[in-house]
């Protein structure tokens, strides 16, 4: 069934579950290449709806400091755009059903050649692609690739848009990713209180689902933006409880604990929506 | 848009704006307001009167007699930004951008800093102003120059060490843009070079662009032509940009942008996108870049800090790619006999970095006729360097 849909819809459909979707985001290569295949299936089995899986970048704009950190260590063990789609195939050949989007800087994916990236994420499974530093004035021939190969591009969208909220949220498709609060990912003790209002904008224009992420670290949060959205993403957070639970992880005869650790924490982190 | 803006943004291929969309917002906002200002009378009435009373502006177009005559060729005439205020063009741009960032309703200053030298200007221009003022800084950077960091500190500033990465220009340039995000309605990001996301290089093009004006009427004026070359040294390229842009036009005037050739073209050695680099996206725009195997930006090296970075404006790469401007390097060694010879000649201690310019000059003079006329956009005083080059001449590493 999954085969015959195309990337929106697979993506869409993860949202039509009845309750707000749990979209985990995890560095590919972080802790080590093999963990992070392991990571996605126990988030999966942990209830996640859908993953976005991060390429490390060297020159990362949009991230904070934790995914930062993650970054350098996936990329001390060569992972590129290459190696991260190689995960991903490796994590639907061990049973991955959830959509995956991945999560990438521009300045690779030129590299690499777009169209080579959507073609690789054909091969490998991947159900979409977003490029935070890549506004939609930029990306016409993207989004043309996007369509060519069904695997949308995904857009986000800040508080800070303004004038902009309704030329990003109409062009988007699969879902939209709203910045929860000004500023880089990282673990935040409160959301912006401006946030209900600016959703509330959000989805007066947009036809997809719509994802709160950028600062959610607890299920009180998550179930502050319940009501406004139709998910919500988890990154800092979540890879700052990897890196608890990392030195359980590498050892092969802890490592089940150290997944059951993640996947309480993220079973916790959805128990109120 | 200026002529060469190929569309807004854009010089042909290169330029942009590819920055998260937290930022994007802040950019729009930061190019509506320069914009309305720059043109208007009374911003640019204020900016001239800064300009002239505080910065020293009309700085001279010094014939360098003794360097011409002792090299026998074109006559060479250099442009005395190290006579600024501050000690170089840097000054320029942060006058321009401080009364904008006032315009705008700011009281909080931020800039990213590689050597300390932008951060000074800026920490001057907001102790003149009484502007809150904080400069980003690689830590790596503030180990290598402790004396630049006490420098704006007595200024008033507020200097931050960045721990990320290689902790050098490019992570600070990070940390700043990601400071900018999050405070944008009550920040200003002072971008030090011609580059960044669009509209940066336009901003500092713009501001920088007295330096080529002001050459080539004194040009005009002491000669009744127009030069037949101009050469300025090229980091991210705002000297050079300053200096170039009025001269666009001109067809019959040659453009040179040195690049720093470091200890050779070999991979980290050097820091010269324009010469051995290829397209790529860096802090948020399009230019020429010097790139590992994956792409991503890779180390470079230069004897001259103000000119170490993997990117170059975007303009910059736009004349490149049409053959408006030339670009070539000058290795680590010329340039450091360049800064003697300089001194030896006229008295006159240029920056390392301006000594790339200088260098070339000096290999261009002689193949030329004394009717010919070039012009070196001398964009720094050198006392910054007297202390590194006396440690290299006394064997004691960098």
């Amino acid at each position: 069934m999954m085969n015959v849909k195309t990337g929106a819809e697979r993506i869409i459909a993860a949202f039509s579950a009845g309750k707000q979707a749990f979209i985990p985001f995890i560095t590919a290569g972080y802790p080590t290449p093999n963990i992070t295949v392991e990571l996605a299936l126990a988030l999966q089995e942990a209830g996640a709806a859908l993953l976005e899986l991060g390429v490390p970048y060297s020159d990362p704009l949009a991230d904070g400091p934790t995914i930062q950190r993650a970054s350098a260590q996936a990329l001390s063990y060569g992972v590129t755009i290459r190696r991260a789609l190689e995960l991903a195939a490796d994590m639907r050949a061990r049973g991955l059903r959830i959509p995956v989007v991945l999560f990438t800087y521009i300045n690779p994916v030129l590299q690499y050649g777009e169209e080579r990236v959507f073609k690789e994420m054909e091969a490998a499974g991947v159900d979409g692609l977003l490029i935070p530093d890549l506004p939609p004035e930029e990306a016409e021939n993207i989004e043309r690739l996007a369509e060519e190969f069904n695997r949308p591009l995904i857009f986000m969208v800040a508080p800070t848009s303004e004038q902009r909220v309704a030329m990003i949220a109409t062009r988007a498709k699969g879902f939209l990713y709203c910045v929860s609060s000004l500023g880089v990912t990282g673990v935040r003790s409160a959301l912006d209180p401006g946030l209900t209002r600016f959703l509330a904008r959000v989805r007066q224009y947009a036809s997809v689902p719509v994802a709160v992420g950028f600062g959610i670290s607890t299920a009180e949060q998550a179930s502050l933006v319940a009501s406004y959205s139709d998910g919500f993403i988890v990154g800092s957070a979540l890879l700052e409880k990897i890196k608890e639970a990392e030195p359980l992880l590498l050892n092969p005869e802890t490592k089940e604990e150290g997944f059951c650790i993640i996947k309480r924490f993220v079973k916790q982190l959805q128990s109120r929506v | 848009m200026s002529k060469v803006e190929t569309k807004k943004g854009y010089f042909g291929e290169f330029g942009g704006s590819f920055v998260p969309e937290p930022l994007q917002a802040a950019l729009d906002h930061l190019e509506q307001e320069f914009e309305r200002y720059k043109d208007e009378p009374d911003f640019n009435a204020e900016l001239e009167h800064y300009l002239k009373e505080y910065v020293g502006r009309p700085n001279p177009l010094y014939y360098a007699q003794r360097l011409t005559e002792k090299l026998g060729g074109a006559k060479i005439y250099l442009k005395r930004e190290d006579l600024n205020h501050t000690g170089a063009h840097k000054i320029n741009n942060v006058m321009g951008q401080v009364l904008l960032a006032k315009r705008m309703g700011a009281k909080r200053v931020i800039a990213e800093t590689g050597a300390g030298q932008h951060g000074v200007a800026t920490a001057t221009a907001c102790a003149m102003f009484g502007m809150e003022c904080v400069i980003y800084m690689g830590e790596e950077d503030t180990r290598r120059q402790a004396l630049n960091v006490f420098r704006m500190e007595l200024l008033g500033a507020k200097v931050v060490a960045v721990k990320d990465g290689a902790r050098t220009l490019k992570e600070a340039v990070d940390a700043a843009l990601k400071d900018y995000a999050e405070n944008y309605e009550s920040t200003f990001y002072l971008l030090g070079s011609a580059v960044g996301p669009h509209p940066y290089p336009t901003i500092v093009r713009h501001f920088q662009s007295v330096i080529g004006r002001e050459a080539r009427a004194q040009h005009l004026e002491k000669e009744g032509k127009l030069p037949d070359y101009i050469i300025a040294c090229v980091g991210g390229g705002s000297n050079a940009i300053g200096l170039f842009a009025p001269f666009f036009d001109d067809k019959e005037v040659r453009i040179v942008g040195v690049e720093p050739g470091g200890k050779g073209l070999a991979p980290g050695q050097h820091a010269a996108p324009l010469v051995a680099g290829e397209p790529g996206i860096i802090h948020g725009f399009k230019c020429y870049m010097i790139k590992d195997e994956n792409g991503e930006p890779a180390a470079t090296h230069s004897i001259a800090a103000g000119l170490d970075y993997p990117g170059v404006g975007p303009e910059h790469s736009y004349y490149k790619a049409i053959g408006r401007a030339k670009y070539v390097t000058i290795d680590d060694a010329e340039a450091l006999e360049a800064f003697h010879a300089l001194s030896r000649t006229e008295g006159i201690i240029p920056a390392i970095e301006s000594s790339h310019a200088v260098a070339y000059a000096m290999k261009l003079a002689p193949t030329l006729s004394p009717n010919q006329t070039i012009i070196v956009n001398l964009s720094g005083r050198g006392d910054k360097d007297v202390q590194q080059v006396f440690n290299m001449m006394h064997n004691k590493g960098q």
